[in-house]
Order: C-alpha cells, then sequence, then structure tokens
C-alpha cells in the first residue's frame, strides 16, 4: 500500500490543530475552483467529436471536476473553444465569451482555435485569441483525449495559482481592454 | 418584443404585426441560434413560432466555411487528401478513398483486389462510426444518455484499428493513389476480429433499448416525415432517402471498389420519419458488418497493398537511397510533376449521409483546376425548413439530430 | 434497355438543333454543352421526356476561366444521375465574363436552390428568377466572389506572417 504509485492530493500549506486547518484564502479559493471547472464546449468540428471520446466513458473528464457541462454561458467557468473559427462566427464567440461571468478560462482546442490551422484562408480567423483572450492553448489536429486532458489539467494549475484579486487588478483590465470588451 | 430580434423590414416581423390569434396572444420568433447544445454544428435557424408550434424557419449556414475548394487550387494531389478528411469528420475514410478514387479513374489505374478489399473494410467500419454517432445522439436529444455511452467504447475500438492502419484516430488521410501506404499488420486484423466479435451483442442491446421503447416510439413515429417524391426533388441520397423509400445506394448503382462482389440488402423504410431514420442507419450498420465479414472471408491470398505505379506511388526509402530510377520518382512526385491528363472527372461514393461526389477538372498542372464536393449534407439540409413545418420545437430537435446534418460537410 | 449515348443525343438534337453541340463521351460520363437561354428548356426536357428521365439533380457548380475569350469565361456545369437506367449526363453551359446570368432551374429541380446560391456566392453568376439569391457560405457584406481566380486565397489582412520564412520576396510576390 505504501509503495503504490498514487499520486495523493496535499493540502494547501497551513497550521493545523485540533479541529481546525488555516491557510491562506487564495489557496482554498484556487482549490475549489480548479477541481470544479464547468466547461462551455464551444464544439465547431472535428475537433468536437474528440471531446466527444473525451467526455464519454475511456476518457472521462467528469474525474476532472467537469462532470456538468453548461451550455448556459452565465453558468460555466471555462469556455472549450473546439474547432475552426471562421469570420463569420467570431462575432458570436464573442458574444458568448461577454455573457460568461467572472473568473472565466478559455481553453483553445486544436491548431484552428489556437491560430487558423490548415486552413490559411480568407473566410477562417486566425487563431481565437485575435478576438478572446486566451488561457491554455491545446495543439493537435485533432488533439488526442489525452492532450485534452492534459490542457484541463495546465488550467487547473493555473486556476490554483491565480490570486482572488486578479479579476479586478488593473493589468487585467488592460488585458480586456485591449481585446475592446468592457 | 419582436423589434429587438428582428429588423421591422423583415418579413418575419410583418407577418406578426399583421397576424392576430383570437385569444389574443402573438407570434413569436425564436432564434435557434448557431451555438446550441443540441444543434450539432453550428447553424442558425430563425423560428416564426405561434406558442410552441413552428410555422416557419429561416435557415442561415455558413459559420464553417472554410474554403475547401479554393484550397484545393492550390495544392497538389497528396495535399488535397487532410481537406477531404475534415468534410465528414465523423467518416473521414469514406472521405478519402473516395478522392483516391477519383484520383485513379483520372490516372486510369487498376487498383489490385486485395487492396480494393480492404478498402471496402475500412468504409465500411468508417460508415459503422458515422451511424454510431447518428443514433446515440439522436438518443441523448431524446434523453437516452446512457446508450451514448456504451456504444462511444466501440467508436474507441474502432479508432485503435484505424491507428494500426494510418496512425490517426479521426481524421485518418488513409491511403495512397492505388492503393494503401503499407500493409495491414496481423494485429490490425487481431484487433478487426475482436471487433467484429465484441460489437453484434452491444450494438443489439442498444437497439433493444430503443426500438420498442414507448418513450422513443412516441418522440420519433410520425415526426418530421418526407414523402419519396418530395425526398428525391430535394436531392436526398443516403439513409434519409432510403427512409422515404427509394432504394438508391450509390454501392449498388454504381459499384466501385469491388462492390459488386459482396452480397448485402439495402434497407429501406417506408414513412420517412424519424423512425425510419433511426432503424435504417441500424439495419445499415448490420449489413456493414456482415460485408467485412464477407470480405475478410473473400480476401486474396498474397500481401499486395498497392497498384505499381511508380510514377504516383512513393518507392521504399531502401531503394531511394539505392537506386536511380526511384530516386527519381520520389523526387518527381514530391515536387509534384507527375503526369497528370487534362479532364474532367466525376466520382461519388456513397458515404455516411448520401452520395459524396467529387468533380474534378485539370488542366495538366500539379494542382486540380476546379475541384467540387457535391456534398450530401448541403443539399438535403435545404428541406429542413418544410420537414420543420407545424411541428413543435423539440420535433425540430429531433429531426435535425436524425437528418445528421454535419457542419463540416454542409460549408465546406 | 440500356440506354444509349447515341440514342441521347439523337433525341437532342432533333428536339434542339444547333443549342446542343459538342457531345462526347469524357471518362465514363457522357458529356455535352448546351447554349444559355435554352437551359430551362433543354434540363425540362431531360426530366419529363419517358425515354431520357434524367429525374435526379446531382450537382450544380461553377467554374471560371478567365484565360478564354469573353463569351466564354464562366461556366456552369449540371450533373444529372438516371436511376432507372444508371445513367449519368453532364450539361455545360459557358457564359459571358462581363455579366455572367442564366435562368434558374429551381422550379424544375427544388434541391438547385442552394447550389444555385454557392454558385452566386463563389462567381457572381446571376440566376434569373431564383426566389433568394443571396450570399449562402460567405459573410453577407462581402463584395468579392472569391472563388474566382484573381481573388487571392490566403487572409489578406494577417499581420503576423514573415515573409522571409515562406520565401516570399518583393520580386516573387
Amino acid at each position: 500500500m505504501s509503495d503504490s504509485k498514487v499520486n495523493m492530493v496535499s493540502p494547501p500549506e497551513g497550521l493545523t490543530g485540533e479541529g481546525f486547518f488555516a491557510t491562506k484564502l487564495n489557496d482554498v479559493v484556487g482549490l475549489a475552483r480548479a477541481n470544479s471547472l464547468w466547461p462551455l464546449p464551444f464544439a465547431t468540428s472535428c475537433c468536437g467529436i474528440e471531446f466527444m471520446a473525451t467526455m464519454a466513458a475511456h476518457y472521462d473528464l467528469a474525474r476532472f471536476g467537469s462532470e456538468r457541462v453548461s451550455f448556459s454561458p452565465r453558468q460555466a467557468d471555462m469556455l472549450l473553444v473546439m474547432g475552426t473559427i471562421s469570420k463569420k462566427m467570431a462575432p458570436i464567440l464573442r458574444q458568448v465569451y461577454e455573457q460568461m461571468s467572472e473568473p472565466r478560462w478559455v481553453i483553445a482546442v486544436g491548431a484552428c482555435a489556437s491560430s487558423g490551422g490548415v486552413f490559411d484562408t480568407y473566410s477562417v480567423l486566425q487563431g481565437i485569441d485575435k478576438v478572446i483572450p486566451v488561457d491554455v492553448y491545446v495543439p493537435g489536429c485533432p488533439p488526442r483525449p489525452e492532450q485534452i486532458v492534459d490542457g484541463v489539467m495546465r488550467l487547473q494549475e493555473l486556476v490554483k495559482s491565480e490570486s482572488v484579486r486578479r479579476r479586478s487588478s488593473p493589468e487585467y483590465q488592460e488585458l480586456l481592454a485591449s481585446y475592446n470588451i468592457s | 418584443m419582436s423589434e429587438l430580434l428582428l429588423p421591422p423590414e423583415h418579413r418575419y416581423a410583418k407577418i406578426i404585426k399583421e397576424r392576430h390569434n383570437e385569444d389574443g396572444s402573438e407570434l413569436s420568433v425564436l432564434n435557434l441560434g448557431p451555438t446550441h447544445p443540441a444543434t450539432h454544428g453550428i447553424f442558425q435557424n430563425i423560428l416564426l413560432m405561434d406558442g410552441e408550434r413552428i410555422l416557419e424557419a429561416e435557415p442561415t449556414i455558413g459559420y464553417i466555411h472554410r474554403a475547401f475548394e479554393k484550397i484545393a487550387e492550390n495544392r497538389p494531389f497528396y495535399q488535397i487528401t487532410p481537406l477531404t478528411d475534415r468534410m465528414n469528420y465523423c467518416s473521414s475514410p469514406i472521405n478519402n478513398m473516395g478522392w483516391w478514387m477519383t484520383l485513379e479513374k483520372l490516372l486510369g489505374i487498376e487498383v489490385p483486389k486485395r487492396a480494393q478489399y480492404l478498402r471496402v473494410i475500412v468504409m465500411e467500419l468508417a460508415r459503422i462510426t458515422d451511424h454510431i454517432i447518428c443514433n446515440s445522439i439522436l438518443g441523448v436529444d431524446t434523453g437516452a444518455y446512457t446508450g451514448f455511452l456504451y456504444v462511444f467504447q466501440f467508436r474507441e475500438k474502432i479508432y485503435e484499428i484505424y491507428e494500426e492502419i494510418c496512425g490517426a484516430r479521426l481524421t485518418t488521410n488513409m491511403g495512397r493513389i492505388g492503393g494503401f501506404e503499407r500493409d495491414w499488420s496481423p494485429e490490425a486484423f487481431r484487433k478487426l476480429d475482436k471487433f467484429l466479435e465484441e460489437f453484434p451483442p452491444a450494438w443489439k442491446e442498444f437497439e433493444n433499448l430503443f426500438e420498442r421503447n414507448r418513450i422513443f416510439l412516441d418522440r420519433t413515429v410520425n415526426v418530421g416525415g418526407i414523402t419519396a417524391e418530395k425526398a428525391m426533388a430535394y436531392g436526398f441520397t443516403g439513409p434519409n432517402l432510403r427512409a422515404a423509400g427509394v432504394d438508391y445506394d450509390v454501392r449498388v448503382a454504381h459499384p466501385y471498389s469491388s462492390y459488386e462482389d459482396f452480397d448485402f440488402i439495402v434497407p429501406v423504410g417506408k414513412s420517412g420519419d424519424t423512425y425510419d431514420r433511426f432503424c435504417v442507419r441500424n439495419a445499415e450498420v448490420w449489413e456493414s458488418l456482415s460485408i467485412i465479414r464477407q470480405a475478410l472471408e473473400k480476401m486474396p491470398e498474397g500481401n499486395e497493398y498497392h497498384a505499381e505505379v511508380p510514377d504516383y506511388y512513393l518507392p521504399p526509402k531502401e531503394d531511394v537511397y539505392n537506386s536511380m530510377e526511384s530516386l527519381i520518382y520520389h523526387f518527381k512526385i514530391v515536387m509534384g510533376e507527375v503526369p497528370v491528363p487534362v479532364s474532367e472527372i466525376y466520382h461519388a461514393v456513397e458515404g455516411g449521409n448520401g452520395e459524396l461526389g467529387f468533380y474534378l477538372s485539370t488542366d495538366g498542372s500539379r494542382t486540380p483546376y476546379r475541384l467540387h464536393f457535391r456534398r450530401p449534407c448541403f443539399i438535403y439540409y435545404q428541406a429542413f425548413p418544410e420537414m420543420i413545418k407545424g411541428a413543435l420545437l423539440s420535433d425540430a430537435i429531433i429531426i435535425l439530430s436524425s437528418l445528421n446534418v454535419i457542419a463540416g460537410e454542409l460549408d465546406a | 434497355m440500356a440506354l444509349e449515348n447515341t440514342q441521347i443525343q439523337n433525341k437532342l438534337t432533333e428536339t434542339f438543333n444547333n443549342d446542343v453541340f459538342n457531345f462526347h463521351e469524357e471518362r465514363d460520363i457522357f458529356t455535352l454543352e448546351a447554349s444559355a437561354d435554352k437551359i430551362t428548356a433543354l434540363i425540362l426536357f431531360l426530366k419529363n421526356d419517358s425515354e431520357l428521365q434524367f429525374h435526379f439533380l446531382t450537382d450544380l457548380c461553377g467554374i471560371h476561366y478567365p484565360d478564354n475569350e469573353s463569351e466564354r469565361q464562366f461556366a456552369v456545369v449540371y450533373h444529372l444521375h438516371n436511376w432507372f437506367e444508371n445513367k449519368r449526363i453532364r450539361i455545360k453551359v459557358y457564359l459571358n465574363g462581363e455579366k455572367p446570368e442564366i435562368k434558374t432551374i429551381s422550379n424544375i429541380f427544388l434541391s438547385s436552390n442552394w447550389m444555385e446560391r454557392e454558385t452566386y456566392d463563389f462567381y457572381g453568376i446571376d440566376f434569373i428568377g431564383h426566389p433568394q439569391l443571396k450570399r449562402i457560405l460567405n459573410m453577407d457584406e462581402m463584395v468579392s466572389f472569391p472563388m474566382r481566380k484573381e481573388f487571392p486565397m490566403e487572409d489578406s489582412g494577417r499581420t503576423d506572417k514573415d515573409d522571409r520564412f515562406f520565401g516570399r520576396t518583393v520580386s516573387n510576390c
């Protein structure tokens, strides 16, 4: 039992005593948020099928806290953009991102969402970071479900270490202003 | 209320202003928008509704237009296969094989029997994956999530077989001009045998969950029906047309890749409603399994997997490093300087959704002059506004799922 | 009894005389050219005739030939199919380069509605009498017709492509 390869999650740093555990608010909030990220699957093309495979029984994404996929932007934490976004679709993506409530994160899954992919044409948006800020990029065409899960895990690291005050900080407001998002 | 959603000169705004119901209620407009949990892919429908009933629909597509036909005019023939993958991405080997067969028709190449049988096996596996997705997602839309989880496991098994053959799971880019890029390993055949053993009981279980299920029958029988004449006028092909009663199948009408050697029936429905489409797809999965078994039994001896066309097929690497002719062929093929006749070809294969056609017009250079894809989804989606007239909103969702509209094929 | 090419050719020439020409078997599909003003009559004849029975429209697309003479710059290609005899036929109609227009066949074949819109969207060919001729795949605000040969494939607004890495110099692009 003691030499098993299972990685036990350790609690954040803090003071333990009889009946209490004191730690920083950032750590607790980060831990809670990271392990319950509800995705909004914005699946447009082939990467969407690999997402379906990720949510299915074999590569279950629900283990990581994404049990409930939310199609309503107000109730979702992370926006998974999977597939090619064309210029016709970009305003709609923008609207969905603006409707999401803070804190919100974006993962660009696949080559098309990250940078336009193989479609260097007049009608395809060359990367969704032209319209919304992106946190994690997952390359691949399409990425294997293990890669998508890896992307979600990297996002979890980001979320754990994020400060509670980040969303009202001037740097974040500047980032949003650079995308013209009020 | 309608001023917020629609510009006042829109047709629906005028209809709403003029029409008054007896009980004082007004008509309303609903935007079944591009991002919707139940529409598989992004297309928009603006619906004019009377309460819960749909009176009219106005579809908008093109939200994932990636200009395949424009890209194809700038790419040599080998580099167009990844584009064909991404059209109907649920069954990409069929698209690939269709493209290779178009090129073989253009160049006049005869593919050996064994390679043709292997192609048949891969295409039927792809058809099974397409129907798995369509039927299980139809189940999810009616509320039955379990069927989807059960049969998706078998999609993983088929992905493993694809990986043995070509290395990729979903967008396979499989095959070459004249056959395959490498022979199938014994592991691929072993996995195929295991799949043929394990899948039929699972598919039987899936069918039993739905075919006599009271709730499913209530939701799908007499919903979204279409007559055979209307279907032919709207250009329907594939399972949607066969559910309406017309037994047109490209594999039977213009057999390609040795389909005439196999014995299979073409399942046909009666009324073209959602239940018939579901049952036709179920029956086609059984037929595909039977075709795969026949192909495995009748597979010719030997291990040739490609035609002897050094002009178009890359020679093995050992020969490239040791022999002058192979080096020259390799160079010419990679640079795209292969002899291409000036001609026009139309070739069609039976895709998961119907007749997938490739219209290729060449002018002798290394890229096509014009390549047009005859995409079945694009053509039969035109009938959708008519099919949902008078239906309830949730029926419209079920009808859309059962039509199996794949956005990549719709917009290309 | 199978439908022979000579049979089709004879029937069409005796009904349409000089408006159908250039009959040949291109690989495995019988191809012919027709003049633009007779196209609706031709397609209706092919659909309704009891011997020919080409009752299914498989495909409709356009092609741009900028190197041809100005009367033959655009082409509209129709593929029809007869399921009873398993026979396909292809009809090509060449149009003027300045003002490409042709009558719609959407009242004969309902499936040609969106196919003609797509051809308009890509090439700017005007289909006279079409119920709703507007763009279908591209954005509505687009003014140019992207599949024409002079239109570039790549997104011209890109700023992040370094020309050095693509071999593009002032002299070759």
